[in-house]
Formats: structure tokens, sequence, C-alpha cells
């Protein structure tokens, strides 16, 4: 450990968002510009875990003061060097600017896109080096599983997993102490707890953050829950994409095991426990608990039928517990604080809180931890800022893949479990999704419903050949063929599926669909009986654009965007657009600065 | 077993806590439709044909997979259930060719059947009709042949090649809609190390995996002037082909059966039984030796060409421990373009022999250079029992009222030792039988081995205690061997058949078969060996005439030359 003290300390977001935005080499040039100016000494750079805010990376945080940068580059390093760390001058065109107010803000935790978040699953994330396991056991870490594996029975963490209402965060929503219950429960001579890191939902990225940025609170909630079971082993399935969270979690285990807080006799409680890496190959099925343990098993990752469950018959045949990332992030808070505590914070039937990766038409995007509860209209207008400008709210996508989106009428809807679920969508995994107008919801549709198709493990037929033929009319559809009855087939295949599929990924698949259907059926009628697709996607559906030749000027500044050379002319004489060549792609309409083009 | 009390239709019932709800419904007279469904296999709970609604809660479940639970209230007959499964059907029809005329599996096919039973018109699957899958036929071993476009995926060929096989020559690769059960590599079947043993073929519910038909083969045969067309039918056929008439599993039909094969038009029927006594005084003789002192043991059969070659691929370290007598069937041949010839007077290259086995790899069998010891490919041509029975039906054959006929003499007598041979345990008694009374001249009591698994028995030979152990099913041979190559077990004598239950539930016997057929299957050549007259193979006249005449004594240099054959290693992938 370095005793030094510093004066200052420059938070360096070192999360894949912000590393592929060019962290590494900012953090670099930082180290040069500070040892140039011979503050080595004075000023501690630390790389951090993800802060949630990826589209404004790279992120820099200067404390004592909380000064929030974004979108630093290496140029601006010198600058932030010499009036921030030198003469205490805030770099204010570096700082955060609110979408809505212009307004510029310099703390962290007054940027709306924070102060309206609760975290505790991301707690550490951004605030600690990842890889440094004193930087966690400083802010409490380890304190959970010290106290369960030294005073508590395993009967009692039980007892307060459930008290706290905890539901699993993976999207199912089971309660995880009644999970845990059933596991322990189960009489065998050897058990295995298996966190669940198998994180799919295109656009999800909460688990990925959580191992990045924090990866031994998920560590520590495994150990709490195999102790609480009586597992002496665990797996965490995490995908090779990973590579980050894969090192940062080995490291972790290293370090854990050095600490002795993994391994034999853990506490002196006489308490074993050994923790694997299981890389998986990036199935999405293998999210689903049978289809995962296939895969650590060695065999292809194809779901089998429940029961009997894991609690019962799990990986190699032994009775397993397996959690997803978040629910584990979430049970030392839980320890530590109190199951009363977390039990205040969210709804009666939902408690906690929930990760959201917000992205899709919006301003602010990124991960977000709000409370259960929280209306979708707070996490799209407060947290994430709204809309682009002029732009006007359709839908927003929640659950994944595999969830449903909802219309404006449901903006007040409170974020929980149930409502979600009434209304037609579900929680998922906590990908979220916002469309404005632009957004053609057939296309939205497909778009989801042709990732689960191609990720259905070919097993049962109504996922395998059923999806395969919804996919098929909505291909039909936005391509201006869709004909009477497709989308009462649509609705008949689709609760077909839902109702006979083997797995959650089969049953779940049709959603998208269906709740489009029941939110926008318009739009499909627009597309089957019109041949028009009212947000302009569908391409086989829209006109050729025109060029009024009375109004153009002769600019050609259209000709230069066109993608396909659809449009020809003489520079100050009118130019035309072949509508045989015309995508419709209308790159050109914008550009026009007289407005002469429109779509014919 | 504890008991769980349940409502079905309506229906109070109590059955065993382990029961599946399709268990529990069979037993008040509801066959609820399956198709990945197979009693002998694990669950798969795939095709989702089987669905059942819950009254509780209106969800459907798969019933096979399903486990019974107190109080459970199940409606099989709701029109919500009927209706899913008409679709899962329906929605693998929509990805099916629907050839059906062309079919092996025409009037045969499970799915055929299910379509049927639930009155699904070619507009319900027109409906949501589309794009469908396009692979190429594997038709390249003279075994097996894949057709992947039939495949309904329901895995029962991956489960009985990794379950009972274990093989695992088949696996389910790709994903989605592009999902197939395929080799490795998507090499073709008689490229890998897979056995032909064909239980792929047994299991299969449509027309995806079936035997490479020779049937046309025989046909140019016999109608060929030139030709003299033998047969010889392999010991278990006649306890199993009957089912292809509508006669229950295990009924004897050996007379109705030659008097079938008469009008079909070969010259000569015979009986393999009549090589299955030789081959039990080439092996017994070759035994003998062994506990002797001259070999090694243990002695390991080698009469199942599924057997010889999976042994070549997997333990190649054991060939040495296999007999070097010939397969019954090749024993046959061989004898039927010399010996044959030679007593009935007929020119040795107008011969054509055609085989009748239940039996896939015997095509395969045939077809190896080192087998044949006459001019000619010793065996012309191997019809399954399933093939027998197309050419008897192509005929116009009633078969139930067919005359009762005696085989051809020369090569027709058999004794029960040989018609043993086609179930599991057959061999190892058949043999034990002679080689017990040549040493003592004491008669064997039955060995009684059971017909599931690996058995053992002790055999009392004068002061000499003989080991004999028997595995079926290539799984239970892996485990057997494995305990041999490791030397933790001591047999002298080990039969080994790669079929479950021996050559009644080989690869080319009537389908659907199930354990319970076979079990029925084994039991009828064990009523024809109780009623032989003559039960050893040793005192089976015509082979006492074959070695005084032709052979000479048994392993002699006639037998040697015509009788016993070689192995080579193969590679394991």
């Amino acid at each position: 450990m370095n005793d030094s003290i510093y004066r200052s300390h420059v938070l360096v977001c070192t999360g894949t968002g912000c590393v592929s935005s060019g962290a590494k080499n900012l953090k670099t040039t930082l180290e040069e510009e500070l040892a140039d100016k011979d503050l080595s000494s004075e000023i501690k750079i630390v790389e951090t875990g993800c802060h949630g805010f990826c589209e404004k990376g790279p992120i820099m945080i200067v404390y004592p003061e909380g000064v929030f940068y974004c979108e630093v580059s290496e140029d601006d390093v010198a600058e932030v060097v010499e009036e921030h760390l030198l003469k205490g001058r805030t770099v204010e065109r570096l700082l955060f600017r609110e979408p809505m107010t212009e307004e510029q803000i310099p703390s962290y935790k007054d940027i709306d896109f924070y102060k309206k978040q609760q975290r505790i699953a991301l707690a550490n994330c951004g605030k600690i080096d990842p890889e440094d396991i004193d930087e966690y056991i400083a802010l409490g870490g380890y304190e959970a599983a010290g106290e369960v594996l030294t005073n508590m029975s395993s009967q009692e963490v039980i007892d307060e997993i459930k008290n706290s209402g905890l539901r699993g965060r993976g999207g199912g929503g089971f309660p995880t102490g009644l999970k845990w219950q059933f596991a322990k429960n189960s009489d065998s001579d050897k058990k295995y707890v298996i966190c669940n890191a198998d994180e799919g939902d295109p656009g999800a990225f909460m688990d990925r953050s959580i191992l990045e940025g924090d990866p031994h609170k998920v560590i520590e909630g495994m150990l709490i829950a195999a102790y609480a079971i009586g597992a002496d082993e665990g797996y965490v399935y995490v995908r090779a994409e990973y590579p980050l969270a894969i090192t940062r979690l080995e490291k972790a285990i290293e370090d854990s095991e050095k600490y002795g807080l993994l391994g034999d006799n853990i506490f002196s409680s006489g308490f074993n426990f050994k923790l694997h890496i299981k890389k998986g190959a990036g199935a999405f099925v293998c999210g689903e608990e049978t289809a995962l343990m296939a895969s650590i098993e060695g065999k292809r990752g194809m779901p089998t039928p429940r029961p009997p469950y894991p609690a019962v018959r799990g990986l190699f045949g032994k009775p397993t517990n397996i959690n997803n990332v978040e629910t584990l992030a979430n049970i030392p808070f839980i320890i530590t604080e109190g199951s009363d505590e977390f039990s205040k914070i969210g709804t009666e039937n939902s408690s906690g809180t929930k990760v959201f990766a917000l992205t899709g038409k919006i301003n602010n995007t990124g991960l977000v931890e709000v409370p259960m509860g929280t209306t979708l209209k707070e996490v799209i207008y407060e947290i994430g800022g709204g809309l682009g400008a002029g732009k006007k709210f359709k839908a927003v996508q929640t659950g994944g893949p595999s969830g449903g989106c909802l219309p404006e009428k449901y903006l007040d809807l409170p974020i929980d479990y149930d409502s979600l679920l009434d209304a037609g969508t579900m929680m998922g995994s906590g990908g979220m999704v916002v469309m404005d107008e632009d957004s053609c919801m057939v296309d939205v549709a497909r778009f989801f419903l042709n990732f689960t198709q191609s990720e259905s493990c070919g097993k049962c037929t109504p996922c395998r050949e059923g999806t395969k033929r919804m996919l098929e009319i909505l291909n039909r559809i936005t391509s201006g063929d869709g004909k009477d009855g497709d989308i009462e087939l649509l609705e008949e295949l689709g609760h077909h599926i839902k109702s006979t599929s083997l797995c959650g990924l089969g049953q779940s698949a049709p959603n998208p669909v269906l709740s489009t259907i029941r939110y926008f059926r318009d739009e499909y009628e627009a597309h089957i009986h019109d041949d028009n697709c009212p947000a302009g996607v569908c391409k086989e559906l829209s006109s050729a654009y025109v060029i009024d030749e009375e109004a153009c000027i002769g600019c050609g500044k259209c000709a230069k965007v066109c993608p396909v050379d659809a449009i020809s002319g003489e520079i100050k004489s009118a130019f035309v657009i072949d509508a045989d060549i015309c995508i419709a792609c209308g790159a050109c309409e914008p550009e026009c600065p007289v407005d002469a083009i429109s779509q014919g | 077993m504890s008991k769980v009390k349940l409502t079905i239709d309506g229906q109070k019932i109590e059955v065993d806590a382990d029961s599946s709800i399709l268990d529990a419904a069979k037993e008040i007279g509801v066959d609820i439709p399956v198709l990945c469904y197979h009693p002998d296999l694990t669950l798969h709970g795939a095709c989702r044909v089987c669905v059942v609604e819950d009254e509780e809660s209106g969800n459907l479940l798969a019933s096979c997979a399903t486990p019974v639970a107190d109080g459970m209230n199940i409606n099989t007959r709701s029109q919500k259930a009927r209706k899913a499964r008409r679709k899962n059907v329906e929605l693998l029809l929509a990805n099916h060719p629907n050839d059906c005329l062309g079919c092996d599996r025409n009037g045969q096919c499970e799915l055929q059947d299910i379509t049927h039973a639930l009155g699904i018109q070619p507009e319900d699957v027109d409906r949501i009709s589309g794009e469908e899958r396009v692979f190429e036929l594997d038709t390249v071993g003279p075994a097996l042949k894949r057709d992947p476009n039939k495949c309904i995926l329901c895995g029962r060929c991956v489960r009985i090649c990794e379950e009972v096989q274990g093989v695992s020559a088949l696996q389910f690769t790709q994903r989605g809609f592009n999902s197939i059960v395929t080799t490795a590599f998507d090499l073709p079947q008689a490229e890998i190390n897979c056995a032909n043993c064909g239980q792929c073929a047994t299991v299969c519910p449509v027309g995806a995996i079936t035997e490479m038909s020779e049937i046309e083969k025989v046909w140019a045969a016999l109608e060929d002037d030139d030709k003299h067309v033998v047969v010889q039918t392999a010991p278990s056929i006649q306890a199993t082909l009957g089912e292809e008439f509508g006669y229950e599993p295990g009924t004897v039909v050996t007379n109705k059966m030659v008097a079938a094969l008469r009008r079909i038009g070969f010259d000569k029927v015979f009986s393999t039984d009549f090589a299955a006594d030789l081959t039990i005084l080439e092996e017994g003789s070759e035994f003998l030796k062994k506990i002797n002192g001259e070999g090694e043991l243990p002695h390991i059969t080698s009469c199942c060409p599924g057997w010889v070659k999976y042994a070549e691929h997997n333990f190649p370290d054991l060939l040495k421990h296999l007999s070097s007598a010939k397969s019954p069937m090749q024993m046959f041949s061989a004898l039927s373009k010399t010996y044959y010839p030679h007593q009935a007077g007929v020119e040795d290259e107008k011969i054509y022999t055609v085989a009748i086995m239940p039996c896939t790899a015997k095509k395969f069998e045939k077809e190896r250079e080192e087998i044949n010891s006459t001019r000619f490919q010793d065996t012309d041509a191997v019809l399954t029992t399933r093939e027998l029975a197309r050419m008897i039906k192509e005929m116009g054959i009633n078969f139930n009222s067919l005359p009762e006929e005696e085989f051809d003499q020369l090569m027709g007598e058999s004794t029960g030792a040989g018609a043993i041979f086609g179930t599991t345990g057959g061999v190892a008694e058949a043999a034990a039988r002679t080689v017990k009374e040549k040493l003592t001249g004491e008669p064997l009591e039955r060995l009684n081995l059971g017909f599931r698994g690996v058995n053992s028995a002790e055999v009392n030979i004068g002061d000499r205690t003989v080991t004999v152990a028997i595995a079926n099913g290539l799984g239970n041979a892996e485990k057997l061997l494995e305990k041999v190559r490791a030397g933790e077990c001591d047999f002298d004598f080990i039969e080994i058949m790669a079929c479950p239950h021996g050559c009644v539930g080989g690869g080319g016997q009537p389908r659907p078969a199930t354990n319970e057929k076979k079990d029925k299957r084994a039991d009828g050549l064990k009523k024809i060996d109780d009623e032989s007259f003559i039960r050893k193979s040793h005192e089976n006249p015509q082979i006492i005439k074959l070695y005084k005449e032709f052979l000479g004594e048994p392993l002699g240099g006639e037998s040697h030359h015509l009788l016993h054959t070689t192995y080579k290693e193969r590679p394991k992938n």
C-alpha cells in the first residue's frame, strides 16, 4: 500500500466505454504531463470502473472538488493540469452542459443524470480502483462477508435476504431469498453457486460495468450466497467478449485468495469457497440457467426441461444456485445496512434499485441506477435529459430483445416487475431503448425478433420454427408485401410460441411483436393496407424524392450526399433525382438550402 | 414408491410419484401424441407436441417432461391443448419436404400418423409456409443414409448414440432455424467413428435416417436368368419379421418367412442359424485352445460387425483378443460360393448370395476387403428385416395366409443354439454348451444371463471354472472393456453385441423399437431354443456332414481359409 498523501486525486474512467473513446491514451498523457510539471508526488491518478455516462467519455473527475470533466481528449490534458491542478481554476469548456437548460454543471453530484440516481449495485463503480482490493475494503468491502461467516447462521442469512424482498435482476424477478432457500434445503454432499454474467441483451452492459468497476462486490455476494446454501465451489459464467471484466475479475479472485477471503477456512470460520471463471462463447441462450450449466459442463448450450430445478439437480447433477451479477452486487448492502433499510427503497413488491442501460433517441445515454417505482418519465426526461430537439416521444422498449414497447400513455408507469408485466413488457435485465417519431414500430419489432430468432438454440419446435415464420411475415410487411390476415397470424403465432416454448427465450421472444401490435396496430395496418411506413423507415414502402425544378438553385449539395448517385445536374441549373435509383433514404432533403426537395 | 393423486380429463387417478403426466394419462387409456419422447431415452422436451392444459393456471405443459403433482388437474383434450399440438405439428410440416410418396417411412412415419390423427390439412401448413431448409443427403457409406431435410430435430438419434451407444457420432449444430443434426465437421457418417449399428435409424420417427437400400439390386439378380440366387436369414429375423405384418412382437414366423422367400423367387432358402452353429465350432475350438494356454484371454466374440468396427476405432489394443472366426453371415456366404455349388452342381460364378439381416452394419461388413475368401465378393447383398418386408409387400404376398414351409437342405438345418445367436447372451450360451460338453461330456444348464446391461456367469467345466461376461449396447461394452483394459476384471469369454438386446434390437429391425418389444423378441428366440429337437451346435447333422465332406477339422486349413478373418485399427475421431 502506498502511504503518500496526495493533495488531489484525478479519477480517470477506464471502463470499456471510455477506453474505446481514448481513456488509455488520456491517462498516459496525464502521467507524462504531471511528471513534466513535477506533480507526480502530489497528484494521484486513479483508474476507475464505469461511471455510466459512457456517451460523454472519456470521463475524468478531479477530487477533492469533485469536478466532472467529460469528453476529455489528450489535447486537453495540458490545460487541465495548468489551469485546474496548478492554478485551481475549473476548465469550463470541459464541463458537462445540461441538454435541456444548456447550463454548465461543474460538480458530479449536481448533474441531473446522476442526482436522480440511487446507487447500490453501482455504488463503487467509478469511485474506486477496481484492481485494488484495499480500496474496496476501505469502503467497507468484505464487512458483510465477515459478519455472515462469523456471526450468522445460514438460515439467518437467507431470512435476511428474504426479508429484503430482493428479486432476481437478470430478468425473471424470482425472489432471491426463496431461491437460496430451495438450494439450502436440497440435501447433498456438494453444491455450487453460479454467477450469471452471460449478459446478452443488445445494448445492455450493467453486468459488464459492475464486473469491471467493482468485481469484489460480486465475489463477496457469491461468498455470502455460497455460505447460505452450503456450497464450497462457484463459477462466474462470463462471456469471452468481456476481456476487461475477465481480467479484473481474475485479479480480484487472485487478491481475495491472497487475503484469505477465498479458499479454505475463510475468516477462520471453517468455511471454504473456491471460485472459478468460465468463459462463454457468447450464445444468448446461455443466459438461461439450464443452458448455462450445460455450457459449463462442456455440452451444447441448450436448455433442458424444468423441473428438475437447478436447486435440486443443477451443475454436474448437484444442487446449484444461480444469480445474476447485479443481484449479487446488492447482497453486501443488504447485510451491512440491513434488509429493512433495503426494502425501504423501491416499492412494496419490488424493493431496492434497478440498473438500466438507457439508450436510443435520448440526450443522455448510459447506465443509470434508480429506485424501483421511479416512473419511465423520470428516467427518460429527468435523468435521460429528454429526446433530441424537436423530436416527439413515441415508445420506450424495456426488457431487452424479449421485452415490449410501451407508448406515451405509459410514461407515468412506475418501473417495477409487476407493472411492466401488466403493461405487456418486462423488466428483463434492464435494457431501455427510447424511440421517437422517426422509429418504425414494425421495423423495431422485426429487429428484435431477428435477434431472438437467430439466437434461438433450435431445440424446441415453436421457438425454432415459429419465430422464423413470424420474422418472415414481418419482413414481408416491411418490404411492402404484407397481406390481409398477417397481423392476426402474427398474433396467433406469437401467443402460441409464448405458451408452448421450452425456455424463457421462446416464451418471451414474441413480446416485441405482440406489444407493438397492441399499441401501434395502426402502423402495421398502414404498412399492409396503405403501402406506407409512417416513420419513413421502411425504404421499400417509401416513394422516391423529387426536386422542384422551379425552386432549385442548382447548388448541387443534394447530389454530394446521395449515397447511390441518383441525383444529377449542372451547377446553377435544376438538378433531378432518378426515381429508379433513389432509395428514399432522405439524406438529400435537409441539405437543400431552399427546401426544393420533397418525397413524391 | 409414494403415490400422487391427480385428475386427468375429469378422472381421478393415483399414480407413482415419479410418473410424468404422459405416463399417468396412459394409465387411464389416453395416448397423448409424442415425437421427441422415447421410453428408453432421457427426456428432451423439444417437440412440444405432447402439451396438455393445466386447468388451474391455464398453462400448457409438456406432458412427457412434467412430473405429476398432488392435486393437479389436467385436461388433455381441451381445445387450447389440441390447437397448440396442431400448431406445433404444422410448424414442423412447414419445414419438412412432405414428399411422403417417395419416402422410406411412408405408412410407417410417426409424423405422418400424428398429422393424420390431428386432422391437419395442407392449407393449414400453407398458411405458415416459408423458407425450407436445404441440406445435402449423406449417401456415402454402404450402411446408412441420412436426409437432414426430413429431420424434425427430435434428438432421438443424438440421444441413443450418446446415451446408449456412447459413440456420439451425431450432434446438434448451428442455431435457430439453421439447426441440424450432423456429424463432426459434417463428414459423411461413413468417414467417422460411427459403428453403423443403425440404432439412430430404429428410433428416428421420420425418414431422416434409414438403411441404404439394396432392394433394387436384389430384384435385378432375381430377374437375371444367369444368376442362381441363394438367400440366408439371420436367427433373429424369424422372431421380428412378423411385426411388419401385424403379429405381436416375438411371434415366431420362421416357416411363413421361408414360404415368402420362395415366392419372391429365391432359388434356395437357407438359414444363417446353420452358420451360427458353424461359428460355434470354429470359435469354440479357438476358445478351447486359449484356455489351454495357446493365446490370450479373455476371448472376445466377433460376430457383430457393429462391435468389430467400434473396437477397431476405440479399442485397437484389444483387437488381438477378438475371435478370428468370421460372423455366421460371412461364413455362410463363403460356403455358398464353394461348398454349396460343389454339392449342388451349380457353377460358382452364377451364385448370388443375399443375406437377410437385422442389421445395418452387415451392409458395411460385406464390403470389407479382407472378409472375402472366394474368387468373388462373398456376400452380394444384405437386406434388413424392413427391406425384406417391403419386398414381400411389393410382391403382393399375403404373408399371414402363407403355408408353413421348411428351409432347404444342406445349409438349412439349425439348432436351438444357432437360434439364440439373435439375442444377447446367445453366443456365450451356445459356445458354453459345446465347449463344456466337448470337454466333459456333461450338458450345460441354462446360463440365464439377463437381457440388459452387463451380465456375467460362471460355468464349471470339469475342475475349471470359466467366467463368461456379456454386454449389449456399445455404451455397456465400453464400460466392460475399460475394466478389461485396466486389468480390473478376469473374464475368460466375453460376448459383445453392439445393439441393445443383441440382434433382436438391431438397426435393421422393424420400427419403432422399444426395450419392451425387444424383450418379447428375445423371448421368441428362447422359445425356439426350448422347443428345438437339437440344442447344441456340434450336434447339427449338416454341420457334421460339412466337416466330414468338405472342411475337415475346425481351425484346419480349409476352415482357416474360408471361415476366419483379420481386423485393423481405425482412427478414433
